[in-house]
């Protein structure tokens, strides 16, 4: 893993080994590219890259590769989400070309929410192929230079390739062959659903690290400070597949309302740290979504600035 | 087999609105078994609309008649004795049917009374439930008998997704996470292997996908 | 009949064809059907044509099931009493005058 596939800042922070950062971004529901700038002036400086999402959780906003131009124009190394919900193999292998032309390093590559629980429920979806297929696509694109169908394309897309993963969704017996498959299709990062069971998020990545597939993979953790009690409540019982213990609960409900941001930092800070010392992590992927602000006090709280030079 | 529902009676009422004759048509296949479209179905629905419209001071004539199968030239040949004695025929059969009625009467209106659903089967009496997507290229020997293309929300074909939570899918905790049972079934047969291959992108191009479809039997041919 | 659970839909839809003004169904109590859930079908088929008659624009409170037990003798006139003045509230069925939706 020593020589780089792409020009992405992440795969040269990673390979250089260091312990990655990288944000995140929700593109407006409207046509703002100050939207995104404003984002983007609170994560700079904090993180080795920065996610765009693709239409999350099935709602309008505006497209993952124009706000990643925004954020590129501004010195950020942006990891464009692609979902195969709403685009056929067609529309993808078209965009990958697309992203990569206008200098666009990191993709992640996303199955996507379905559209049910979205803001146009009515619409058809598309769902041509899923994450896996999408990853072993976009290598043979990037390494063999040949489109899906097998013929030869121009200029390759040099893409350093995501995909996600949830250590807590799966039933037990898969969990870590579905990282696997993954990691096969041709996976260069994974970045998680967020954690807060350190303990079994701890258990997941030793099954991971037995089988090897750490030294194949770079894996990070996904973190979301919690703003609140009611927060935490919220993504206990109302998201599918999130673990939150009840001590982190109790933890900030034993705070008074206006200090409970401050201890959900102070919390993530926590994590960050623990995390760390686990083996086989090689990142943090912070998801301060509608929080922006608050990242730079946790990455700097974690001691992880500032970002090193690559 | 085809399940369908009878579509809402205010919209079959709407829908036959200009017309005093009328032909109610019943099916004695999948709309009989799912209880939709059949001999029984027919003779309430048409005492539903005469009571409808005796309450309005309308008159209307229904024929009630129910052939073997609508989606068989035979049997919708039957009714070519009477049927243009009439203004327009309601078919309580799957889509196929309508479709049959109104290549062979074509001077009258042909209209749907079933909103037809899927293709499925029984689960216990009164349920039924969407079975297979018609994809044309059968994939049940690789999924231990469970098809992901139908069973999964998403047509996984490399499932499951991150928001599979408890052996349910995403969108809604009453369906069960089509991936869980096939993984589940995959442990069954010993075959829990199998998940480590990728299973690659499907060819579309034999499904609904690729344009309306025939099937063609040069042995069968006369 | 010998159980409320032989009533069948099209029974019911054809007494308000013919202008009947109420029907209503007697069932055992629930738990004490002789053929176990004979009542509790009969129940689900009248729910069913209330929403029909609903839907044509019959008032469903024409149509209503009871459970009482054969000994329940005053609960019997009771309800009978509680029918009759319903229906004579309601007045006759749209059927018979021809005017319209009464819902």
């Amino acid at each position: 893993m020593s020589e780089f596939k792409t020009n992405s800042r992440l795969e040269r922070v990673l390979k250089s080994g260091y312990f990655a950062v990288t944000g995140e971004c929700g593109p407006p529901r409207g046509a703002d590219p100050e939207a995104i700038r404003k984002k983007g002036e609170l994560l700079k400086g904090c993180v080795d890259a920065v996610n765009v999402t693709d239409c999350q959780t099935a709602v309008v906003r505006m497209s993952s590769l124009a706000s990643c131009l925004i954020l590129k124009e501004m010195g950020f190394d942006p990891i464009l989400q692609m979902v195969t919900r709403d685009r056929n193999r067609i529309a993808i292998q078209s965009d990958i070309l697309g992203a990569a032309a206008l200098g666009i390093n990191n993709l992640l590559c996303l199955t996507g929410d379905h559209q049910k629980a979205g803001d146009h429920p009515q619409a058809k979806n598309v769902f041509d192929l899923d994450s896996i297929q999408m990853v072993a696509m976009v290598k043979r694109m990037r390494d063999e230079g040949k489109f899906l169908n097998g013929e030869d394309l121009t200029v390759r897309p040099r893409l350093f390739i995501g995909a996600a993963e949830n250590p807590f969704a799966d039933p037990f017996e898969i969990r870590t062959l579905r990282l696997a498959k993954k990691v096969a299709a041709g996976a260069d990062f994974i970045q998680t659903q967020c954690i807060f069971n350190i303990p079994k998020f701890k258990e997941w990545m030793k099954m991971v690290v037995d089988m090897g597939l750490h030294e194949k993979v770079f894996i990070l953790a996904g973190i979301t400070p919690l703003k609140s009690v009611g927060m935490a409540r919220y993504m206990k019982n109302m998201v599918p597949g999130m673990d939150v213990p009840d001590e982190l609960i109790e933890r900030l409900k034993g705070v008074p309302k206006e200090k409970q941001g401050e201890e959900g930092v102070k919390i993530a800070i926590e994590m960050i740290q623990e995390i760390r010392e686990i083996p086989g992590v090689h990142g943090v992927h912070l998801m301060a979504i509608e929080w922006e602000e608050k990242v730079r006090e946790i990455v700097e709280g974690a001691g992880l600035l500032p970002r090193p030079q690559v | 087999m085809v399940v369908g529902e009878q579509k809402p009676l205010e919209e079959i009422l709407k829908m036959i609105e200009p017309f005093d004759r009328l032909i109610i048509a019943g099916c004695k296949g999948c709309v009989a078994v799912c209880a939709a479209g059949g001999e029984r179905e027919v003779k309430f629905l048409a005492s539903a609309i005469r009571t409808a419209r005796k309450a309005q001071g309308r008159e209307i004539e229904i024929r009630e008649v129910t052939l073997e199968r609508q989606c068989d030239p035979e049997y919708v040949e039957q009714i070519r004795g009477f049927v243009y004695d009439y203004q327009a025929i309601l078919s309580l059969a799957c889509g196929v049917g309508v479709q049959y009625l109104a290549e062979h009467y074509s001077r009258i209106p042909a209209l749907p009374g079933i909103n037809t659903a899927f293709v499925g089967g029984a689960e216990k009496q009164g349920v039924w439930s969407e079975k297979c997507q018609c994809c044309g290229n059968c994939v049940l020997h690789l999924t231990g008998g469970i098809c992901p293309i139908t069973r999964c929300s998403k047509s996984l074909l490399n499932g499951p997704c991150g928001g599979s939570s408890n052996g349910r899918c995403e969108i809604d905790p009453q369906v069960p996470c089509g991936w869980y049972l096939i993984v589940e079934r995959l442990k069954e047969l010993g075959q829990l292997d199998r998940y480590l291959e990728i299973i690659p992108p499907k060819d579309w191009s034999q499904s609904r996908d690729g344009g309306p479809r025939k099937i063609i039997r040069e042995d069968l041919l006369r | 009949m010998p159980c409320s659970g032989r009533v069948e839909s099209l029974h019911l839809i054809k007494c308000f064809e013919e202008g009947i003004d109420g029907v209503f169904v007697a069932g055992c109590l629930e738990g004490e059907c002789h053929f176990l859930v004979g009542n509790l079908q009969a129940k689900r088929r009248v729910q069913y044509v209330k929403k029909v008659l609903q839907s044509i624009g019959i008032n469903p409170m024409r149509l209503e099931m009871y459970n009482l037990s054969a000994a329940m003798g005053s609960r019997f006139a009771e309800i009978t009493w509680e029918i009759t003045n319903r229906i004579k509230e309601l007045g006759p069925n749209p059927v018979k005058t021809g005017k319209g939706r009464e819902v």
